[in-house]
């Protein structure tokens, strides 16, 4: 990892954002922007799964927040990238940063596969979904039997959200390593 | 009469203030809470805005998106306040006097007063519309500055750390 840093802090890319060091606050601003995005497109999502979403009819619908998670995550590993290359040293042998790198690998999967599960082929649920009458609190439910997929999907999507929240909470969890160095 | 310095040491002493600025492990964990918050808070508002602005979300009803939305962000902008005002107290003196903070709450407070009027002058009409009826000039308005005030509040917030003292 001490190689794979300096290796890093070598290369002139690093070496210009060094020198152009206003631009981190920007850098991260961006990424603190595109993590909301993120939080937010999965909170939507895993509110039509879980059914309590009013402005989502059926779970087709959720992908337009799916290419939203796209989008922020092509934001935040860019921007991600750039705050490295700025600081590899400092920021590769810090123990939070690795966690949250870690949570992160997770997360990214688990948001794969939450996608996956959510590809076309939920015709039936969504019928449900359309034909129930909301409640009075708005809330619609799945009238059909919890089948396998619906099931997978809901854990999934907790999974999820547990996860990147997992990650933002690390971005600034200088505490972990406190609890570490105890 | 005290002077807003004398104040913000009056605050910086207190218990709370004194508990937070010399344990290690406050300022990180309500930190941590904080910006979780304040980023949830922003991506969720977001998605109204961009509603406003027509730019997503257009297959759903501003009402409908509203309505699931606004809830769960104001319960983690009470978390933000909560954990903010805290983390304040640790080191009041040096914040106030901070520039970055000062415009934060200059955005914070425009932002609030946006969706104030929003809320009473604007929401009403389009609240009965349906999901394809075309967004009004004036929600327009307001979902685009609520968008470039948040932004300005989360940019404002991070530079908080560089202007320190």
């Amino acid at each position: 990892m001490v190689e794979l840093a300096s290796w890093l802090a070598s290369l002139p890319i690093g070496q210009t954002l060094r020198r152009l060091n206003w631009l981190v606050p920007w850098l991260q601003i961006i990424h603190i922007l595109a993590n909301g995005i993120i939080l937010a497109a999965v909170v939507m999502i895993d509110m039509r799964i879980w059914g309590i979403s009013r402005s989502l009819g059926s779970i087709a619908a959720t992908r337009r927040y799916q290419a939203w998670i796209w989008v922020g995550l092509i934001l935040l590993t860019v921007t991600g990238f750039l705050l490295i290359l700025y600081g590899p040293r400092r920021l590769l042998t810090d123990v939070t940063f690795q966690v949250k790198m870690a949570v992160m690998g997770l997360a990214m999967v688990a948001t794969l596969a939450l996608q996956l599960v959510l590809r076309p082929g939920w015709a039936t649920t969504d019928a449900a979904l359309a034909t129930d009458a909301p409640s009075a609190t708005g809330v619609r439910s799945v009238t059909t039997a919890h089948t396998g997929r619906h099931a997978l999907a809901n854990v999934l999507a907790t999974l999820t959200l547990v996860l990147w929240v997992g990650v933002t909470l690390a971005g600034r969890g200088r505490w972990i390593t406190l609890l570490m160095m105890r | 009469m005290l002077s807003i310095k004398e104040l913000m040491g009056f605050i910086e002493s207190s218990g709370v203030g004194m508990t937070i600025s010399q344990s290690r492990g406050w300022f990180p964990a309500l930190e941590m809470i904080h910006v979780t918050a304040t980023t949830f808070v922003f991506g969720m508002i977001t998605i109204v805005d961009l509603r406003l602005l027509g730019f997503l979300a257009r297959g759903s009803a501003v009402s409908d998106l509203y309505r699931d939305v606004i809830p769960l962000t104001w319960g983690a902008f009470v978390v933000a306040a909560t954990t903010g005002i805290l983390l304040f107290t640790g080191q009041a003196v040096a914040y106030s006097v901070n520039l970055a903070f000062q415009m934060k709450f200059v955005a914070l407070a425009l932002i609030g007063l946006n969706m104030l009027a929003f809320r009473r002058f604007v929401y009403p009409a389009i609240a009965k519309q349906d999901r394809d009826a075309p967004v009004p000039l004036a929600a327009k308005l307001a979902g685009g500055f609520s968008l470039a005030g948040w932004i300005a509040v989360v940019s404002c917030a991070r530079w908080i750390a560089y202007l320190m003292v």
